[in-house]
């Protein structure tokens, strides 16, 4: 059974939460998603798996990568009904700020959406909303099989 | 092997790499492999079994800041952060087979260093992903104040 299409019948297609439940690798990273009517935000709790500089300490930048490529999918399945998985084509991160250890909260923007790709931003913060620690842009591949 | 590598003790793992699952398979001139094993975790879509890009993108990123500490020019006690990375998909991974890693850091000046990546499962002549990363050097290697 296609995860999407088992949520639909369910009547639950723009139930994040439960999509990120069957994402095995969302799972274990412990991605959680928070909905407040049309705005989603992702949200990453701390953990100390998640290290990567045990000196400063500092989130893991592929955790952050991870999160923010997570982000972005979750706003473009909300936003439109797919049939499966968007394909990450590619994605570019900029690092702003070292990861502290505590909890990352993400946003996202589909930029534009055409008919087989979309164009997607993506940003984290932690305490303060404008001091992001990265930021993404990303091509994502709409079309099935 | 160049005597003058500074071979850095690249069995000290961060929590993040080591929860991916993360092995070092071996260094040769400026180039380090990598390989994570196929591990349930690591799914993306449960519908095929496939990783997710954001194993890519922690191996990737991790692989490269290992293969600056390679680097003939590298300094031991510099401290490094991912200024940005981009990562281009080009294959879904194989369910079941490991990925392999491979970055060579082709660029090393007084402030970035400039790494290449490549993720395949065995023959480089078909990569899952390929990455181009700069790294700043020399920040701050303590905690923030």
């Amino acid at each position: 059974m296609k995860i999407l299409q088992q949520l639909r019948e369910e009547g639950r297609a723009q139930d994040m939460t439960a999509l990120i439940e069957h994402i095995p690798y969302a799972r274990f990273l412990g991605i959680r998603v928070d909905r407040k009517g049309s705005e989603v935000t992702t949200v990453l709790p701390f953990r100390d798996s998640l290290i990567g500089n045990t000196m400063l300490p500092a989130i893991h930048g592929g955790a952050i990568g991870a999160m923010l490529e997570i982000t972005s999918v979750i706003q473009l399945l909300f936003d439109s009904s797919c049939e499966r998985l968007p394909k990450t084509i590619d994605i570019s991160i900029d690092y702003l700020r070292s990861g502290r250890p505590q909890d990352l909260y993400g946003r996202a923007i589909v930029t534009r959406q055409g008919r087989r790709v979309a164009n997607v931003r993506a940003e984290l913060w932690q305490e303060e909303k404008d001091k992001p620690v990265a930021a993404c842009h990303g091509h994502f591949l709409l079309t099935p099989a | 092997m160049n005597p003058k590598l500074k071979r850095p003790d690249l069995d000290k793992m961060p929590p993040h790499a080591q929860a991916i699952g993360i092995e070092i398979v071996g260094v040769e001139g400026r180039t380090v492999t990598v390989r994570v094993p196929y591990a349930e975790h690591l799914i993306g879509d449960p519908d095929t079994g496939v990783i997710h890009g954001g194993v890519m993108t922690t191996t990737l990123d991790n692989a490269s800041g290992w293969a600056i500490r390679c680097h003939e020019d590298w300094t031991q006690d510099t401290s490094m952060a991912t200024l940005d990375l981009r990562i281009d998909y080009m294959r879904p991974a194989i369910p079941n087979e490991d990925l392999v890693v491979q970055a060579e850091c082709y660029k090393l000046t007084r402030n970035v260093a400039f790494v290449r990546g490549l993720a395949h499962q065995g023959d480089p002549d078909n990569p899952v992903a390929s990455s181009t990363a700069a790294f700043m050097l020399g920040t701050p290697s303590g905690p923030r104040s």
